[in-house]
C-alpha cells in the first residue's frame, strides 16, 4: 500500500468554479519536461534509476514528492548541461550518498550482492552435479538369500506363474 | 462486553493450542491412540475459539465501538460497511488475527479432512500447527491485542487511510493470508515427517493438495495486490520490487519448487532433500515476510507501524522454528534413504534443472531483499538496491527456465528422449516465431530483447497445449480417438497445461505491456485534446459531489477513434476530510486485454489539469495469466489420485455365492 496522505498541509475550499486542491502531483509534470525529446528520454530512463530520499521506497519518476520533484529538475539541468549518463548519477550519488542509487555500484560493499545471483546458480548446478556422480557410482544393496532365489527363479523361466514371487 | 468475549476466547485458544502442541506429540512418541485422538477436538475447538475472537472484532468495528483501541486509530463511524469490515484486517492488530484465524482454519481442515492420513503422521502435524499457532496467539495477546481498550472512548475514529477503503485492498490480505498460512501446513508435515522419521512417496502425495491450495491463493493473491498497485498508484506499474512485494513473491517461489520437487518424490521417490528443505524454507519465507512488514527494519509504503518489541518477538519465534525445523533435518537427514536413480535428461532431470534456477532466482530477490538491512547492520553503510537491480538479475535467471519448462512434461520419468520431444515442440516453436514477427509488426521494431520475450510467451502457451496434443495423440490418430483419450486423461494433466499456458499469458502480458506502452502527460483545460495511439481523448468537463465520507471531483474525458464516440472516462479525485488526504481513482477501459488509462495529477485554479495518459496494449493478460496457472492449480487439486489415502482392509463379503 503506498500512502499517499500527507499530514500537516492545509486542505483545500472546495468551491465549484475556483478551488485550488493541493493535491498530490504524480511525477514528471509537464512544465519540468525537456523540450528535446532524446534528452527527455534518457531523464526518464535516469529517473527511475533515482531514489527519492523521503518517501518509502519509490523511485522520483513515481513519487510526488516536492524533493523527487527538485530532484528530477535538477538531473535534467545536469542532462542540458552536457553530462553524460554516468556523470549525472555519479554527481547526484556524491551529493546525496550512494542510498540514492537504485541500481547499487559495483564495489567491494556489494560484491557479495552481485555474485550471489550467477553464484547459487552456480552451487545448485555443481550440487546437482554431485549428486548424480554419486547416485550413478552408488552400488545398490546386496540381495538377501530369499531374494537371491527369487531373482533365480524368475530369470530361469521355470515358472511362469509371477504372483507366487 | 463482546470486546472482552473476543479476548477471552483468544486466550482460551492459546490454551487449548497449548495442548495441541504437547498431547498429540507425546501420543504419537509413544503409540497412544488416546493422546494422539486428542488432536482433532483440539485443532476444531481452536478455530472455533479463534473464530469467536474474529467475529468479535468484525463487530466492534461494524458498531464502530470506539471504546477499543484499534477501532478508533482504523476506523470511522461514516465509512462505508465494507470497509469497516475489510478495516478489521487494514492493520496490525486486526491482520495479525486473521493471520491466526486462517492457521486455526487450516488445522481444522487437516483435522476435518485429512481422513486418509496416518493417525501418527496426522497427530504430529496437528501438533507442530498447535505449536505455530501457540507462538502466534503468545505474540497476539502480549504484544498486538486488538481488544485493547482506551479510556475515556473517543466520540469518532481516525478514519482508515483511504488508500486502503478499495475492494482490491478488502480481498488482497485475506488471499495472501490463505497462501502464507497455507504454507504452514507443508512446513508441518515436513517437520512432522522428520520427527517420525518417515518420509517417502506416500508422505508427498499426502502433502502435495495442501501445498497446492496454498500456492493457488499466494498465485491470487499476488496478482490481487499487482493489479491494484496498477489502477491505484496513477501510474500503470504493476510490480516494483518493494521488499514487501518481495516478502510475498518469494514463499511463492518456494512453493512453486516444492510442488514440482514433490511431484518427484510422488512418482519416483526421488528428491527427497530438496522437498523437505523447499517446505522448510516456503515456510520460514512467509515468517521472515510477516518479520520484515511488522518489524518496522524496512523502508517500505507497505510496512505498518513499527514497534521494536514485536520486531524481536517475530524474529524470536522465526528463529526457533526455521532453527528448530533445520536443526531436526540435519539430524535425520541419515534417515532419507537415496531414491530412484535416473539419467540427467529426463523428466526428474528437468524438475532438478526447475528447482536449481528457482532457488537462484529465489536467492536473488532473497539477498536483494535483505541485503541493504544486513549492510547497514554490519557496517553502517546505506545503499539502495531496487527494481533496476533486480530486473538485471531475476529476469536473465528466469528466461531460461521458462524455455526449459515445456521440454519437462514431454520427457519421460528416468530416462527420457530430448530428440522425441524436441521433434513434438517444432510446432509451438514455430508459431512462437510467428507470435514475435506480428508482434513486431503491429508494434514496430524494438529491442531483440522484447522480441524474445514475446517468442518466449507463446512458446510456454504453444508448449503447454502441444504436450497435451502428443498425450491424445492429436492428428497421429483418429479425433474421436483422440477426445475419448482426453476424458479418460486425470485432471493433473490439464491442470499442468493451464498452469504452464498461465505462465506464458503472464509473460506475454508483462513484456507487451512494457515496451509497446505509450503515454502522454499534459495539462489539459475543457475543450483540450490529446492523440494517442489512435485515441483522441478530450477533456469536457468537471463535476463535484460529497459522498459517504470524502468529496469526489469527477473529470468527464470523451474517447473517439476515427472520429466516433467510442468511450466516456471519468477519473476522480477523493478528499477524505477525517485523514485530510487525497486520492485519486484512473479510468480504464478495456479492449480486448488492452487498456486506456486515465490519471489525474494537479487541478489548478484555473481548471488546468495535469493529466496522465497511457496506452497498455495486452496489459490485463499479467493477472488473467495468474488466474489461468490458479485455474490450473485448482483442476489439479480436484484430481481424484490426491484423494487416495491409507489403505483399508477390504471389506468381507457376507453373501459368498459358491462357484457352480
Amino acid at each position: 500500500m503506498r500512502i499517499h496522505e500527507r499530514r500537516g498541509w492545509a486542505s483545500a475550499v472546495f468551491l465549484l468554479a475556483t478551488s485550488l486542491l493541493l493535491a498530490p502531483a504524480y511525477a514528471v509534470l509537464p512544465q519540468e519536461m525537456l523540450k528535446n525529446p532524446a534528452l527527455e528520454a534518457r531523464a526518464r530512463v535516469l529517473s527511475e534509476e533515482l531514489r527519492c530520499l523521503v518517501c518509502q521506497n519509490q523511485s522520483i519518476d513515481d513519487s510526488e514528492a516536492p524533493l523527487a520533484a527538485d530532484l528530477r529538475v535538477l538531473l535534467r539541468q545536469r542532462l542540458s548541461a552536457g553530462d553524460t549518463d554516468r556523470q549525472v548519477l555519479d554527481f547526484l550519488a556524491a551529493r546525496y550518498g550512494e542510498f540514492i542509487l537504485l541500481r547499487p555500484r559495483l564495489n567491494w560493499h556489494t560484491a557479495l550482492l552481485w555474485a550471489a545471483p550467477p553464484g547459487v546458480l552456480l552451487i545448485g548446478a555443481v550440487i546437482a552435479g554431485i549428486g548424480y556422480r554419486r547416485r550413478r557410482h552408488a552400488v545398490p544393496a546386496p540381495l538377501t538369500e530369499a531374494e537371491e532365489q527369487a531373482v533365480r527363479r524368475l530369470l530361469s523361466n521355470d515358472s511362469p506363474d509371477i504372483k507366487e514371487s | 462486553m463482546i470486546a472482552e468475549l473476543g479476548h477471552f476466547a483468544l486466550v482460551l485458544a492459546f490454551g487449548v493450542a497449548l495442548i495441541q502442541s504437547t498431547a498429540p506429540f507425546f501420543g504419537a512418541r509413544r503409540d497412544d491412540a488416546r493422546l494422539m485422538a486428542t488432536a482433532t477436538p483440539a485443532a476444531l475447538t481452536q478455530f472455533l475459539l479463534v473464530g469467536l475472537s474474529f467475529a468479535a472484532l468484525v463487530h466492534a468495528y461494524i458498531v464502530s465501538d470506539f471504546s477499543l483501541l484499534n477501532v478508533v486509530e482504523n476506523s470511522h463511524s461514516s465509512k462505508p460497511l465494507l470497509y469497516k469490515i475489510t478495516g478489521v484486517w487494514g492493520n496490525h492488530e486486526g491482520s495479525m488475527l486473521l493471520w491466526v484465524l486462517i492457521l486455526a482454519l487450516f488445522g481444522a481442515l487437516v483435522a476435518a479432512f485429512g481422513t486418509n492420513l496416518p493417525d501418527r503422521l496426522k497427530a504430529l502435524v496437528l501438533a507442530v500447527q498447535g505449536w505455530i499457532s501457540a507462538a502466534f496467539l503468545l505474540f497476539i495477546l502480549t504484544t498486538s491485542n486488538p481488544f485493547a481498550r482506551i479510556d475515556p472512548p473517543p466520540l469518532e475514529g481516525q478514519d482508515l487511510n483511504p488508500v486502503l477503503q478499495d475492494i482490491g485492498l478488502a480481498i488482497h490480505p485475506p488471499l495472501l493470508y490463505l497462501g502464507y498460512v497455507g504454507c504452514s501446513i507443508a512446513f508441518a508435515f515436513a517437520v512432522a515427517a522428520l520427527i517420525e522419521g518417515r518420509i517417502d512417496a506416500a508422505w508427498a502425495r499426502w502433502a502435495r493438495p495442501w501445498t497446492l491450495a496454498a500456492w493457488m491463493f499466494l498465485t491470487v493473491g499476488i496478482a490481487m495486490g499487482s493489479y491494484w498497485a496498477y489502477y491505484e498508484l496513477g501510474w500503470g506499474g504493476f510490480w516494483f520490487w518493494d521488499p514487501v512485494e518481495n516478502a510475498s513473491l518469494m514463499p511463492w517461489m518456494a512453493a512453486t519448487a516444492l510442488l514440482h520437487s514433490a511431484v518427484v518424490m510422488e512418482k519416483r521417490d526421488a528428491l527427497k532433500i530438496w522437498t523437505v528443505l523447499l517446505a522448510i524454507l516456503a515456510f520460514s519465507l512467509s515468517l521472515v515476510g510477516t518479520f520484515l512488514v511488522r518489524s518496522g527494519v524496512l523502508t517500505s509504503v507497505h510496512a505498518f507501524a513499527s514497534d521494536p518489541t514485536r520486531g524481536i518477538f517475530i524474529l524470536a519465534i522465526l528463529c526457533v522454528f526455521i532453527g528448530g525445523a533445520l536443526t531436526l533435518f540435519a539430524m535425520r537427514a541419515g534417515t532419507l534413504a537415496p531414491g530412484g536413480v535416473f539419467a540427467p535428461i529426463s523428466r526428474e532431470g528437468a524438475l532438478v534443472l526447475n528447482n536449481i534456477f528457482i532457488s537462484a532466482a529465489l536467492a536473488t530477490v532473497v539477498i536483494g531483499t535483505l541485503y541493504p538491512l544486513a549492510l547497514q547492520a554490519l557496517t553502517g553503510t546505506v545503499i539502495s538496491v531496487g527494481a533496476p537491480f533486480f530486473n538485471l538479475t531475476f529476469v536473465p535467471l528466469v528466461a531460461p527456465l521458462l524455455f526449459l519448462v515445456p521440454f519437462g512434461p514431454l520427457l519421460a520419468w528416468k530416462r527420457g528422449d530430448l530428440k522425441a520431444a524436441t521433434e513434438r515442440l517444432m510446432l509451438a516453436f514455430g508459431l512462437a516465431i510467428a507470435g514475435a514477427i506480428v508482434a513486431a509488426a503491429l508494434g514496430g521494431m524494438t529491442s531483440a530483447l522484447a522480441l524474445f520475450g514475446v517468442w518466449l510467451g507463446v512458446w510456454l502457451i504453444a508448449g503447454a497445449l502441444s504436450e497435451l496434443a502428443a498425450r491424445i495423440r492429436l492428428g497421429g490418430v483418429p479425433l474421436g480417438d483422440s477426445l475419448r483419450r482426453a476424458a479418460g486423461l486425470p485432471r493433473s494433466a490439464f491442470g499442468t497445461t493451464l498452469a504452464h499456458a498461465g505462465v506464458g499469458v503472464t509473460v506475454l502480458g508483462v513484456v507487451v505491456a512494457t515496451t509497446w506502452s505509450s503515454e502522454a502527460i499534459r495539462s489539459m483545460k475543457p475543450g483540450d485534446s490529446v492523440d494517442l495511439s489512435g485515441y483522441t481523448v478530450t477533456l469536457d468537463g468537471y463535476a463535484r459531489s460529497a459522498e459517504e465520507n470524502f468529496d469526489e471531483t469527477r473529470v468527464q474525458f470523451s474517447v473517439r477513434q476515427g472520429g466516433a464516440l467510442v468511450a466516456t472516462m471519468t477519473p476522480t479525485k477523493r478528499t477524505f476530510a477525517e485523514r485530510q488526504a487525497t486520492t485519486t481513482e484512473v479510468a480504464l477501459k478495456t479492449t480486448a486485454f488492452s487498456q486506456l488509462y486515465i490519471s489525474l495529477g494537479d487541478i489548478a485554479a484555473d481548471g488546468t489539469t495535469t493529466v496522465r495518459l497511457y496506452w497498455k496494449p495486452l496489459v490485463t493478460l499479467i493477472w488473467l495469466g495468474a488466474v489461468i496457472m490458479a485455474l490450473g492449480g485448482l483442476l489439479s487439486l480436484s484430481d481424484r489420485r490426491l484423494r487416495v489415502g491409507a489403505p483399508r482392509p477390504a471389506r468381507p463379503r457376507t453373501n459368498a455365492v459358491p462357484a457352480e
